[in-house]
């Protein structure tokens, strides 16, 4: 079976410094993949390449079999590809429905429109998005003043409009209460099985992380140091000492909860 | 040989004023991020303040004296002007500012004329600095050399000042983050208000020390502000070395100008800034805008809706009303209407692009001048019947538009309002100077329209239909999916381009449909008057559209009709009284002040204080 | 009573400029200037406009109503000219209108007068066009036109043996119909002269120090100068600084106006050949009348060509309605044919050919005398055979 994502050799240079170096892997369908690593291990890096918005240096991305290496992220979310940032960047002078509906005018390509009203366009299938996300009753609501936690299942919403076949989401719990989470990640979850979306993502919190992703994959200083399941990169030494200087993870994710 | 240094040596003495007033004006914007269109005003008044401290002051003390005093003076001018007009207004949307110092100008201008007369005064000759010496051969005056003396060490003090000092280290890390240095404890507005004293200053000084070179006049504020602009974003916005380097390149260029290409020479400037803003987009030693620095700040605006019944019923009357004015009306209330609704139209052209894109431009007059030169070329070379050439002037300004937004969209920010500056002043020079074909300033006349629309009801009617039609078709737009594209680009260009929107693309044809939508006003202008002249193309007029826009309330859709209707009227009711221009200066003040939403945006927000209009449920 | 009417009116007028209130019954004309933009040529002149109106009407008016003038600031720009021209002809009921001091306002008047059927007397605008290319029916013209002074300079330097001549002039149409007059007229009197560099720096924007390098460069023989204003103070400072003007005839065109030479002082060029207006030199007649009369109206002042046009203006357009009986357009335009009217100039006469004026101007030679720039060995010039025949005129004309 082809992979939905395939990474090989992916590799950044910034003037001198090696920011993301042959990083390869895949993604499967219906997975659910995070990329773990230290901060500056080079995941936004490795993200935005991905992505589109920066161009690798060296290396090629393919999707369903297709190459989209160098292409603008505007292509690759044609391709079917959603995104969540770590600061959401929703428009702001929208309503929550628009916000839906604009990504839906433009997956149906009709950006250049000039005639119908567009806070009409799409409005039950902005609805129906906004209901798998528990944000239906506030689809009128400004986007300026929502609550975080909200803007983040919104980000959620916008990124299922053009029906991807691969989310990439970047750190998708940044900045909310463990409790919210949890139950976000859970939605996220349930979501993607039913649809059968694949989803690679990082995490700081690894309650998260291992509580939700099939394969985890360890980036340290640009390199990409384990790939595997929740056990096998807890027991990876390399990882360990990366994150520990020895130690276990377990231990590392007391010491967050302190 | 000799002639080359000689005209190197002029380069650089009149560079000296020109980086003393861009450097004012560099540390202002860069500081409390001021566009501050009355720095031409600060200039005229050191040079009038000047002149009368040379007549009272005696000998070579007195005259050097006198220069610096010039500037102490316009720098606590500068310092009431900032206190009095522009700290109520901070928190008002990003550039809100500009308005203010548009009134700042006019007032000035007013007061200039009561206080030292109409006449054009020349400055007295520096003492014993009266004659040349030679170099090579050729006469240098001793003046130039002493300007090309003191420049230095005053680009070393302001140097030192910025650098090794206390204020100056906050006014860099002002420059560089405001909010980090309010956070750390800094007093903002005594800050703001020292640098706009120095900036003043330096205003006032690069007038006072032109004076041996030339005088004052009441034409100096409009005739140096283009040139300083210029300089000060080739130099980089915010970089006082770059000010310099860059009024050395401009001064140079223009002495070698003159001398080989003399008929060229308002070309050359802009043709330079354009070429240096494409290369760097952030001029010579400016720095990189981080991206979204610019973009919208302060509240987001709403979300919209089309109008209701109501709202529709009430344009409806309007428009009824407006229909049966013929009947009523005198000839001249038609005549009045007709250029109210050209320039409502040309205004909300304008806020398309400004407020529903984010994409401030400060050239938007080349496309409602080149409307109605397209049209008026046609007529006069063509024969072109006025109906084809009316529906042309639209499309020339859109294509016009295209080429001109190929350049300008790769910018953002005030750089891309630079940059349609620079490319609006290169047409205007052109038309200016290109008197063959265009008729330079003596225009191009006798461009009437048909004769089935030649008397002023009938062309009324037609300017009823087409203004309020253009108006009506943009205000659709906004409400479009193409509109809400556009307003997507401004809120979030990452989130666009990551959601399959080419952000680029929709700002480029953005920018052109209000560059044909000005030209339609245009072309509506040429036909209502007959003739039409470069002024219409230039800074000035410009200038004026985005007043409205920002009077009217930039925040809002209706901002630029209501700010154009109010402008044009207050205009032709105030033009009556002898000094009109201190009153709708003092006017525009006091709107601001009053009203820092604009006009619309803080009647809205009256209206929601006080229950007349209901706030949006969303919005609670 | 009418003597009350007429200074309540003049009173207001001097108040607030263009109010409406006014005498019921006096014959309104409307006068568009740029009263703020050029405010040190544009008062002069309605100073001059008010001192003929007040002795205008202190004789009895015109066909028995006082005549009043209604200023009104177009702010230099065209567009809103045209706007104000259509507000005093239908709304403060003026018969006429007047004004303008730049050439491009003067054209967008006129051609709006020409299709509305509005008479306008251009006072100042000194555009050829005006009354030739673009000339209209409606449009006549008051002042000698560029073409006219600059053919009086070139009749001058046609007499000298020099052969190289530069030229400096604003880079505008004014100063490039200016230039282009003075070499045709200059090469049709001496054909053997060179024109060795032409220097258009933008207006009131000279560079001053380099363009008298360039002109220097050159080496001509003699210079040809249009600047005026701001840009005339800077280059005749830079010029004299740099020694441009040694051994140099240099020929000005409207230089010897007070409204340029007056602010240069002790500066002023010594030497330069130059049309202007010579105030202080009459002695008697017509001439020195007006004079005595602006400086008794208005005390500390003396008078500026702007007032002189100004005068000229409001005497004209009297005699224009006194001729035609009555402010009905058609009897107007029929009493502009070959209208003759008495001014300080002596008698001039508004041709039927081409609606110009036969004011002449004052050419002469400048000097320093106490501190100030004045013309000297000066004399008046009809501008008759200065003028391109009648048929090239009738062919330049647009056909009615």
């Amino acid at each position: 079976m082809t992979p939905v994502l395939r990474v090989e050799n992916l590799t950044r240079y910034f003037g001198g410094l090696r920011a993301v170096h042959e990083v390869s892997f895949d993604v499967a369908p219906g997975e659910l993949k995070a990329l773990i690593g230290p901060n500056g291990a080079g995941k936004s890096t490795c993200f935005n390449m991905l992505m589109g918005q920066i161009t690798p240096s060296a290396g090629k991305v393919e999707l369903n079999g297709e190459p989209i290496t160098g292409l603008p992220p505007r292509e690759i979310w044609r391709r079917g590809v959603g995104r969540t940032f770590q600061i959401t960047g929703t428009y702001q002078s929208m309503t929550v429905a628009e916000n839906v509906q604009m990504a839906l005018i433009s997956h149906h390509r009709r950006l250049f429109s000039m005639l119908p009203y567009a806070y009409r366009l799409y409005r039950e299938e902005a609805m129906a998005l906004l209901d798998v996300v528990g944000m239906a009753q506030q689809a009128d609501r400004a986007c300026a003043i929502l609550a975080y936690g909200d803007l983040k299942r919104l980000e959620l919403a916008i990124a299922l409009a053009h029906k991807p076949t691969l989310l990439l989401m970047d750190e998708p719990t940044a900045g909310m209460a463990p409790r919210e989470r949890i139950a976000l990640m859970q939605l996220t979850a349930d979501i993607v099985k039913e649809r059968g979306i694949s989803v690679l993502f990082t995490e700081h919190d690894m309650d998260v992380v291992f509580a939700h992703a099939h394969h985890i994959m360890v980036l340290n200083r640009g390199e990409l140091i384990a790939d595997g399941t929740a056990a096998e990169v807890r027991s990876n030494p390399h990882v360990q000492e990366v994150y520990l200087g020895g130690g276990t993870l377990y231990a590392a994710e007391e010491t967050s909860h302190a | 040989m000799g002639l080359l240094v000689a005209q190197l040596l002029t380069g650089l003495a009149n560079a000296a004023a020109l980086f003393l007033v861009a450097s004012g004006l560099s540390l202002i914007f860069g500081v409390t991020r001021i566009v501050n269109f009355a720095h031409g005003s600060l200039y005229m008044l050191g040079a009038y303040v000047g002149i009368t401290l040379m007549g009272v002051l005696p000998g070579a003390v007195g005259f050097w004296g006198a220069i610096v005093l010039a500037g102490v003076a316009v720098g606590l001018i500068g310092v009431v002007i900032e206190i009095c007009v522009l700290r109520p207004v901070y928190r008002a949307p990003e550039l809100f500012q500009l308005v203010a110092t548009f009134g700042v100008i006019l007032v000035i201008q007013d007061l200039t004329l009561m206080i030292w007369g109409g006449e054009d005064m020349l400055g007295p000759r520096a003492p014993g600095l009266k004659s040349v010496v030679r170099i090579l051969g050729e006469p240098v005056p001793q003046y130039d050399l002493a300007l090309i003396a003191i420049t230095p060490f005053i680009l070393l003090g302001l140097w030192w000042l910025i650098t090794k000092t206390r204020v100056g280290i906050l006014v860099r890390a002002a420059t560089q983050d405001r909010e980090m240095v309010g956070a750390l404890g800094v007093n903002q507005s005594w800050l703001f208000t020292g640098v706009f004293f120095l900036g003043s200053a330096l205003a006032g000084l690069g007038g006072a020390i032109q004076l041996p070179k030339g005088g004052a006049d009441l034409l100096m504020d409009f005739s140096i502000i283009a040139e300083v602009f210029v300089v000060v974003v080739v130099g980089g916005m915010g970089s006082i070395p770059g000010a310099f380097i860059a009024a050395v390149l401009i001064s140079v260029l223009n002495v070698f100008g003159v001398a080989y290409v003399p008929q060229s020479t308002l070309v050359l400037m802009y043709v330079v800034m354009a070429i240096v803003l494409m290369i760097r987009p952030w001029g010579l030693l400016g720095r990189e805008e981080k991206a979204g620095e610019h973009g919208q700040i302060g509240e987001p605006q709403r979300p919209i809706r089309p109008a209701g019944w109501i709202g529709r019923s009430l344009v409806l009357a309007l428009i009824a009303f407006m229909a049966l004015i013929p009947v009523f009306g005198s000839t001249f209330t038609q005549v009045l209407i007709i250029d109210i609704l050209i320039f409502c139209l040309f205004a909300t052209s304008l806020q398309f692009i400004l407020s529903t894109g984010g994409l401030v431009s400060f050239g938007h007059a080349v496309f409602f001048g080149g409307g109605a030169y397209v049209a008026a070329l046609l007529v006069t070379y063509f024969n072109t019947p006025m109906e084809l050439a009316f529906a042309l002037a639209p499309l020339g300004a859109g294509v016009l538009a295209i080429g001109i937004g190929w350049f300008c969209i790769r910018l953002s920010g005030v750089y891309f309002a630079m940059l349609t500056m620079a490319f609006s002043q290169l047409v205007w020079s052109l038309v200016f100077q290109w008197g063959e074909v265009t008729g330079g300033d003596d225009g191009l006349v006798s461009i009437w329209p048909s004769k089935w629309l030649s008397g002023t009801t009938a062309y009324y009617y037609f300017t009823l239909a087409m203004g309020i039609g253009g108006i009506l078709v943009l205000r659709h737009i906004m409400h479009s999916p193409f509109g809400y594209a556009l307003r997507a680009t401004r809120d979030s260009a990452r989130q666009a381009e990551a959601t399959g929107i080419n952000v680029k693309q929709i700002q480029w044809m953005a920018f052109t449909l209000a560059g044909a939508f000005a030209g339609l006003a245009g072309g509506l202008f040429v036909f209502s008057k007959g003739s039409i002249f470069p002024d219409e193309l230039s800074i000035s007029t410009s200038f004026d559209a985005l007043i409205v826009v920002f009077l009217g309330g930039v925040k809002t859709l209706a901002g630029g009709v209501v700010g154009a209707a109010f402008m044009e009227s207050a205009k032709d009711w105030l033009t009556r009284l002898e000094y009109w221009r201190l009153i709708l200066g003092l006017v525009i003040i006091a709107v601001v002040i009053v009203a820092p939403d604009g006009i619309v945006g803080s009647l809205r927000k009256l209206g929601e204080r006080i229950g007349i209009v209901r706030e949006e449920e969303s919005m609670r | 009573m009418k003597k009350l009417i007429t200074t309540v009116a003049a009173l207001a007028t001097a108040l607030v400029a263009g109010s409406a209130a006014t005498a019921a019954d006096s014959i309104k004309i409307g006068d568009i200037n740029h009263f703020k933009r050029l405010a040190a040529f544009a008062e002069p002149y309605r100073q001059g406009i008010e001192l003929a109106a007040k002795q205008i009407n202190d004789a009895g008016g015109v066909l028995g109503r006082p005549l009043e003038f209604i200023h009104r600031d177009d702010d230099g720009k065209p567009g809103d000219a045209v706007k104000i021209a259509e507000e005093l002809m239908t709304r403060d009921g003026a018969v006429m209108l007047t004004g303008s001091i730049l050439s491009n306002v003067g054209l967008a008047i006129s051609s709006f007068a020409g299709q509305k059927g509005y008479i306008y007397l251009a006072a100042e605008p000194l555009a050829d066009d005006i009354v030739w290319s673009s000339g209209n029916k409606y449009t006549f013209r008051l002042r000698a036109s560029t073409y006219v002074q600059a053919a009086m300079l070139a009749e001058q330097a046609a007499k000298t043996d020099a052969v190289k001549y530069a030229t400096i002039a604003p880079n505008y149409a004014y100063g490039k119909a200016a230039v282009e007059a003075f070499k045709k007229n200059l090469k049709a009197l001496k054909p053997d002269v060179e024109f060795v560099t032409e220097q258009w720096p933008a207006l009131f924007k000279i560079d001053a120090g380099a363009e008298v390098q360039a002109l220097e460069r050159a080496k001509p023989d003699a210079i040809y100068n249009v600047t005026f204003g701001t840009d005339l103070q800077k280059f005749v400072r830079e010029g004299t600084t740099r020694g441009l003007f040694e051994g140099r005839m240099v020929y000005g065109l409207l230089t010897g106006e007070p409204e340029y030479l007056e602010p240069l002082g002790a500066e002023a060029p010594e030497g330069w050949f130059v049309t202007g207006y010579p105030w202080y030199a009459f002695t008697d007649g017509p001439a020195k009348q007006f004079v005595d009369d602006y400086e008794a109206a208005y005390p500390g002042e003396t008078p500026k060509i702007g007032s002189l046009v100004g005068y000229m203006t409001a005497k004209s357009i009297a005699a224009l309605i006194t001729k035609a009986g009555s402010t009905d357009t058609d009897a107007m335009l029929e009493a502009f044919k070959d209208l003759k009217v008495a001014t300080p100039m002596g008698e001039i006469t508004y041709r039927a050919l081409d609606h110009q004026s036969t004011m002449g101007a004052y050419v002469g030679t400048t000097t320093v005398k106490d501190d100030k720039g004045v013309m000297v060995d000066w004399s008046y010039k009809d501008p008759a055979p200065y003028m391109p025949s009648d048929d090239e005129i009738r062919a330049m004309r647009p056909a009615e």
